[in-house]
């Protein structure tokens, strides 16, 4: 039966992360945003623990499933609506709890019980992109060479989300450049390895209490089991497409994520923005035809439509997964219209707010630093629309390139 | 229509559902898809149309079983399902194969049962029988909450003057429910006016789209009704309803538009290879299909609110004015990617551009 609406478990759990949020997030973002470079903040200690507890942190997996009819509301629902609510309050704060890194998303997807059980309970970084490669995950450099028992990692990393506070990172890292796709695979390298430096942490617009790490492996020495799936190389280009694309599935589990967080930060800086422009007397009653409006509220009844468009892609694609049906062109959507969307809501509802906008007193300017990453990490806006392309026309990655 | 707060998220339909959109898909395809360029070019629907479209039952669905109806449970969302199937066949058609049932909702929802009585027997037919409402009037900066038609208090009953117009299929309908302002109080109501009553004229108008739905300007100077023909509408309601409905029919429209430019992009070559291959056109691809995606959310989450009984204005003002501007976004974009061809009227998207213009100014066609 056709229904938007919540289930009241997955509000009661939308409205713990919102509390979370609002006591403990919103009130120390300013804080954050100006130490920028730190240890993970002591305030989140206490976080990561809680959610560890609650099971609601990635490493712990589904949590508890509703369903009425065999429809399933359940853990990618859940994920979505604790990171939208989480990325209310700061983002860059949610990314540094203890235990919610992409590596940990990663080992959920594709390692073995060993593995999720050796790792789960790390807080595992995620490290692909090289200063030679970005989108293009499957150039990458980084080599691994099968050594003994050990796998032996050479080649430079960038910008790894929390991988210096991180007890570990997923490294993608290639057998055999000459190989393509199907070579690369990817390595959980703990914290302490030797031959593994943290050469520095960058310096960002936004997100910045979120450590952004370049990494350099010089000869770094791994537990041969430290790698996650196959350490075949696909020969058939059948096999090679499944190879590349199990691990590129991944994403499909991230992206929803991520498209949230732009709708959490979109929605903060909204509500700021209405509650300001109520306060001069602005009133939005949603009572004559838009263009009949005044320029103010027809852009802010624009701007929650356009909100309301990225929340429903987004649940659609959670609940596509919670569902087992196959979603790669829906995440793409939802984080191709939530980052999009996201971006300029923030960067307009500074505008709006003129000099309130864009002082620090205030978080609108901080919101509007903040969501550009959005619609470039986890897969750029344009990496997004080529899988959605790609999807609806029916066209390989050789045909549209 | 159940209020359940603990039912889950779910885009799934009922087994009802599932069969109906069967058998609305089947009568789009073999009534409306082969007929629609022919029927625009006409500015008049095909020969007995609207008595085929009677036979789906749609009209007699929610009627009453006393009054000769099916006496369905009143469903928004099967109603927005069955327009989205309809648009996609073609706008104007399901615009006014819907145009009876906005009727029947509007006295359902705020009909006494004497007027229900009254008005929606006759309906509840085997032919095809017409009713319709009159909402809009013709100026720009039109707006609901300023209407310009007025209805006095007089002996016996009111008496209307103004003049409407969009108004579907009022040269065949037996009942036009007008939407006026009372005189000397703030606030507004519907009143049911018969076929041939003195004072009225009807005058069918031309538009740059919708043009085989027969729309119409309603002049009324001094007419008539009884006391027993005020139906007090909640007008905003009613317009609520009725946006959701429309972008429903958009939503279908601009579905037709993604299928017919995705064989295309990929059939049509430029410089040796499909024009798809290229980044410029497969984004507007991309994009397109994302949007058409958003749209239907926002009218399945507006109508299942409206369905669950929860309060649905801001999500139907939401729904009115993303859809509105997607769509025609979608419209000016599946010309654009037809190129020079897509400016010929051998090809629908030239038609579907027009008939997508009137998404952001047609209020009160399709009451879900």
């Amino acid at each position: 039966m056709i229904n938007l609406e919540l289930p009241q478990k997955l509000q009661m759990a939308q409205q713990m992360s919102h509390q979370l949020a609002s006591s403990v997030f919103r009130p120390i973002a300013r804080k954050y945003d100006k130490i920028e470079h730190c240890d993970t903040p002591e305030e989140l200690i206490p976080v990561g623990q809680m959610l560890k507890t609650m099971g609601m942190s990635s490493t712990e997996g589904s949590g508890k499933e509703g369903s009425s009819e065999g429809i399933k509301n359940g853990a990618n629902m859940m994920q979505v609506l604790a990171t939208g609510e989480m990325s209310w309050g700061c983002i860059g704060l949610m990314l540094s709890i203890p235990g919610l890194g992409l590596g940990n998303a990663a080992i959920q997807a594709v390692g073995t019980v060993e593995q999720k059980k050796k790792f789960g309970a790390l807080h595992c970084a995620m490290a692909i992109t090289e200063p030679g490669c970005g989108s293009d995950s499957a150039a990458v450099k980084t080599s691994a060479v099968l050594d003994g028992e050990e796998w032996v990692l050479n080649g430079e990393k960038i910008f790894a989300t929390s991988a210096s506070r991180g007890d570990a990172v997923v490294v993608w890292a290639t057998l055999d450049k000459n190989k393509g796709k199907a070579a690369i695979k990817s390595f959980v390298v703990e914290r302490g390895m030797p031959g593994m430096q943290v050469v520095r942490c960058e310096d960002k617009m936004g997100l910045r209490v979120s450590d952004t790490a370049a990494i350099v492996f010089t000869d770094c020495r791994i537990p041969k089991d430290n790698i996650l799936g196959s350490a075949e190389i696909a020969d058939t280009a059948e096999a090679r497409k499944k190879a590349f694309g199990g691990v590129m599935q991944t994403f499909d589990n991230t992206r929803p994520p991520v498209g949230a967080m732009a709708y959490g930060v979109a929605r903060a800086a909204l509500e700021v923005t209405k509650d300001l422009l109520q306060k001069e007397g602005v009133k939005f009653a949603y009572d004559r035809a838009i263009n009949n409006s005044s320029a103010i509220q027809a852009e802010l009844y624009r701007m929650e439509a356009e909100l309301e468009a990225a929340r429903l892609l987004i649940l659609k694609a959670a609940w596509m997964a919670d569902n087992k049906q196959p979603n790669s062109k829906l995440a793409s959507m939802c984080k191709a219209k939530a980052g999009r969307v996201g971006n300029d809501i923030t960067l307009k509802c500074v505008e709006l707010c003129g000099s309130l906008g864009y002082g620090e007193e205030l978080l609108l300017e901080k919101f509007a630093r903040d969501s550009k990453i959005l619609d470039i990490f986890e897969g750029t806006q344009q990496i997004q629309q080529l899988i959605i392309a790609r999807n609806v026309l029916g066209k390989s990655s050789s045909e549209l390139k | 229509m159940s209020n359940q707060p603990h039912a889950c998220f779910d885009l799934t339909l009922t087994e009802e559902q599932r069969i109906t959109r069967e058998s609305i898909r089947r009568f789009a395809e073999s009534q409306i898809k082969p007929v629609f360029r022919s029927a625009d070019e006409a500015a008049q629907p095909p020969e007995c149309f609207y008595d085929r479209a009677n036979e789906l039952g749609l009209s007699l669905m929610p009627i009453p079983e006393a009054l000769g109806g099916a006496g369905m449970q009143r469903s928004p969302i099967s109603n927005v399902l069955n327009a989205e199937d309809l648009g996609e066949g073609d706008m104007s058609l399901a615009i006014g194969a819907l145009t009876p049932l906005s009727f029947i909702n509007a006295i359902l929802d705020f009909g006494t049962e004497a007027q229900q009585e009254a008005y929606l027997t006759p309906l509840a037919s085997e032919v095809c029988e017409v009713a319709t409402i009159a909402l809009m009037e013709p100026r720009a900066t039109f707006d609901a909450s300023e209407l310009k038609t007025v209805a006095s208090a007089v002996e016996g009953g009111y008496e209307i003057s103004g003049i409407k117009n969009l108004v579907p299929l009022a040269d065949q309908a037996r009942f036009i429910l007008v939407i006026a302002a009372l005189e000397g109080e703030n606030q507004r109501a519907g009143f049911v006016v018969e076929a041939g009553a003195a004072g009225i004229s009807v005058e069918q108008e031309s538009f740059m789209g919708l043009r085989p739905l027969n729309m119409n300007r309603v002049t009324l100077n001094g007419v008539k009704v009884k006391e027993s023909a005020r139906i007090n509408v909640n007008v905003e309601r009613l317009l609520d309803l009725s946006s959701i409905g429309l972008a429903a029919v958009t939503v279908g429209c601009c579905q037709a538009v993604l299928d017919y430019v995705v064989p295309y992009v990929n059939d049509r070559t430029a410089f040796g290879e499909p024009i798809s291959h290229r980044q410029s056109v497969a984004f507007m691809v991309a994009d397109l299909a994302t949007e058409v995606e958003a749209m239907r959310l926002m009218v399945y989450r507006a109508a299942s609110r409206a369905e669950l009984g929860l309060d649905f204005h801001d999500n139907a003002y939401w729904c009115r004015i993303f859809c509105a501007e997607k769509a025609m976004e979608i419209g000016t974009n599946g010309v654009q990617l037809l190129g020079g061809h897509g400016f010929i009227r051998e090809h629908p998207v030239e038609l579907w551009y027009r008939n997508l213009r009137a998404a952001a100014l047609l209020q009160g066609a399709v009451v879900i």
